[in-house]
């Protein structure tokens, strides 16, 4: 299904979230702060999808616990369908909330192996009671159930019964119980079998279809970011540095780190393996409580001069390109299909 | 701690002619627990030559793992039990050799490395004094002059200011550098041969890159053989020479790298390499296999794959397939593999 190209159901502005560092038992001090996001900036419309690669500690997580209200941003608003989410408290609050919701990474971890399936997928509806009357609960978690395909029948199983791609429909079948527009999918395969991973992207596809769900999909599989979004942002130390199309972003990626991000990924074809382009950055990405000033990207980067060190690069359609980048060098270079 | 020499017959070196540097020979491995007896490894032979990649292919219990713990002898023996089967390293068996021999062998002639490096190394030792614990209890070096080793063997896997970092505590590498001083350990004594478990899977990208280049390079130059253990179809690509893909604990496919991704000759191989996304099929449905990894307390009767193969025929059920020669360095264990072949 094509996204919905009305007003966005979620505006995220200029969105800050530090973490402070302190020093002293007693008498704590604020030292510093880690800026695990620093000021990102997105669209998000009915029906589509939007990934978001990075490496770790790049603050996808953040950005998505962030989303969800479950931590308060330092600065920046997050709007879902025109309302602020910062201003929101109490019962307001916990309206919107119902419209956004999350799959996790780990279903081993996620799903409490105290209750059955039956009370993790029905505990939403504890909380929102207006959302299915007492009565009619079982009934609404044997439909989910069977959504997410599983057998309605298991409703009464406790988590370990059941496999990893069996447990991560459980987790799914959680997020739709109170029909949001947007999940938030933090790495919702990586913990999976090679083999089971193909079933669980292919039963998200058929419920942003059936549904229109708008999806934030956090991966750092490129291969599989690239075959869920619409649209691709990528992260690197609390920023955004490039946001566009799949294919612009695939096939014409103009940020140096993007670049070297999709090169370093191994394609599973051996042919031609010896020609292939590969930029190998050096070192590991530098702490988010001291970036390096100016652009974030700088110390490992190879076409850094004088000007990255003092002026930061700003997200926007740079010259020679048609979807926004943060680099003062932004150029195009197709890395994929160089041979 | 000095390791009394063995008298007993150590496997030789030198030359080897055609013979593999490493073959396993149809090996079983059981593990006997309360719930009952588990066959991880059911009958597993492959070979490896110097100056070789082999990528061992597998899923979450598979049985890729146990193969190499049993190669490097560092199973919890019991619970786990090997019935059969034969390791041959340089021709000699090496689980007919006595636990002395064995040191000998493991981490200076046949080394490891783990997956996860944070785990794999002593919280509450020094990096330098972990390195360096090589050459003491192996070569009978003093205190300083392997510490002066291991600064020597972290310039190589490139830590930068090795001279400074020696003294440092795991916890104060990040994970690309936690996996480079493994890496350090387990080159310490030039092995013949390096089992690398999932070296990169907790890893980023670009520091995948870095760790697999860095493989590579060191692979070069010591000419030693190395067995690669992974999921990822992409890391195999690059750097396989040949595979061997496993299922339920066994080989169900042996074939050189640019053949198997050209034409996969079992079921299940076909089924994995046509569910990786791919751009010319965006929008449509991935391939997905149906059902799930067996239970290794239960197996499925005959082919461990049935359950979930679009080329079941009734004798999949009944008789295990054995491993087909479709030519000298192919095999398959499928009973249909020309059916799967001709379809890919």
């Amino acid at each position: 299904m094509a996204p919905d190209k009305g007003a966005p159901i979620l505006e995220v502005r200029d969105l800050v979230k530090h973490f402070p560092l302190t020093q002293g038992i007693v008498f704590k001090k604020q030292i510093g702060a880690i800026k695990a996001v620093d000021g990102v900036s997105f669209d998000l419309h009915r029906g589509e999808t939007l990934g978001i690669v990075g490496e770790s500690g790049c603050g996808k997580s953040t950005l998505a616990k962030v989303l969800m209200a479950l931590e308060r941003p330092t600065s920046g608003t997050v709007k879902i369908d025109g309302q602020d989410m910062g201003k929101a408290t109490g019962s307001k609050l916990k309206r919107m909330r119902r419209n956004i919701q999350m799959v996790m990474q780990d279903p081993y971890t996620s799903l409490n192996p105290r209750m059955t399936v039956g009370d993790i997928i029905g505990e939403p509806f504890d909380i929102h009671t207006e959302v299915a009357p007492k009565g009619d609960r079982r009934r609404k978690v044997q439909e989910l159930l069977e959504v997410v395909g599983l057998n309605p029948d298991h409703i009464n199983r406790y988590p370990h019964q059941f496999s990893g791609g069996q447990r991560q429909r459980i987790g799914i079948a959680r997020g739709l119980a109170l029909q949001p527009e947007i999940i938030v999918c933090d790495e919702p395969v990586s913990a999976l079998d090679v083999s089971i991973q193909a079933q669980v992207i292919n039963l998200l596809e058929r419920l942003q279809n059936e549904f229109n769900l708008a999806y934030i999909f956090i991966a750092h599989d490129l291969s599989v970011v690239r075959h869920i979004s619409d649209r691709v942002g990528v992260m690197y130390l609390g920023k955004m540095v490039e946001l566009g199309k799949d294919v612009e972003i695939y096939d014409k990626p103009a940020h140096p780190y993007t670049q070297a991000l999709l090169s370093a990924v191994p394609v599973p074809d051996p042919d031609g393996r010896e020609q292939r382009e590969r930029i190998i950055l050096q070192g590991d990405p530098p702490s988010p409580a001291n970036p390096p000033s100016g652009c974030r990207f700088r110390t490992r980067c190879w076409k850094a001069q004088d000007i990255c060190a003092t002026q930061e690069p700003l997200l926007q359609i740079r010259p020679g390109t048609a979807h926004e980048s943060a680099c003062h060098f932004a150029e195009t270079h197709d890395v994929v299909h160089v041979h | 701690m000095a390791v009394k020499k063995s008298t007993q017959l150590l496997p030789a070196e030198g030359g080897l002619g055609n013979e593999p540097l490493l073959a396993v020979d149809n090996l079983h491995v059981e593990f006997h627990t309360r719930a009952g007896v588990v066959r991880a490894v059911n009958g597993v032979s492959y070979t490896l030559h110097s100056g070789e990649t082999l990528a061992v292919l597998g899923e979450s219990g598979s049985g890729k793992s146990v193969t190499a713990q049993a190669i490097m002898g560092i199973l919890d023996m019991p619970p786990a039990v090997i019935p059969h089967g034969e390791i041959r390293f340089r021709g000699t068996d090496l689980l007919k050799l006595s636990e002395d021999a064995r040191t000998q062998v493991r981490g200076q002639r046949i080394a490891m490395i783990f997956q996860d490096a944070l785990s794999a190394l002593n919280p509450v030792f020094t990096v330098g004094w972990q390195i360096s614990e090589m050459f003491r209890v192996h070569r009978g070096l003093n205190k300083r002059d392997a510490m002066k080793k291991a600064v020597e063997l972290m310039d190589r896997v490139r830590i930068p200011a090795a001279k400074q970092r020696v003294n440092d505590y795991p916890h104060q590498f990040s994970g690309g550098m936690r996996q480079r001083i493994m890496i350090a350990m387990s080159i310490a004594l030039d092995p013949e041969v390096l089992i690398a478990d999932e070296p990169t899977t907790a890893l980023d990208v670009t520091v995948q890159a870095q760790i697999m280049e860095l493989l590579a390079e060191l692979q070069r130059e010591s000419n030693m053989g190395l067995i690669l253990i992974t999921h990822d179809l992409g890391v195999v690509a690059d750097v396989a020479d040949k595979i061997a893909v496993m299922y339920g604990g066994r080989i169900v496919e042996n074939a050189p790298v640019h053949e198997i991704y050209k034409a996969p000759a079992h079921p299940y191989t076909k089924g994995l390499l046509e569910s990786i996304p791919r751009v010319d099929l965006k929008g449509q449905e991935l391939y997905a296999i149906k059902g799930l990894p067996p239970n290794l307390l239960d197996m499925p009767t005959g082919c461990a794959f049935h359950p979930r193969c679009p080329y079941r025929q009734d004798n999949c059920v009944t008789d295990v397939p054995p491993l087909h020669e479709i030519s000298g360095v192919r095999s398959s264990a499928c009973h249909y593999w020309r059916e799967v072949l001709d379809g890919s």
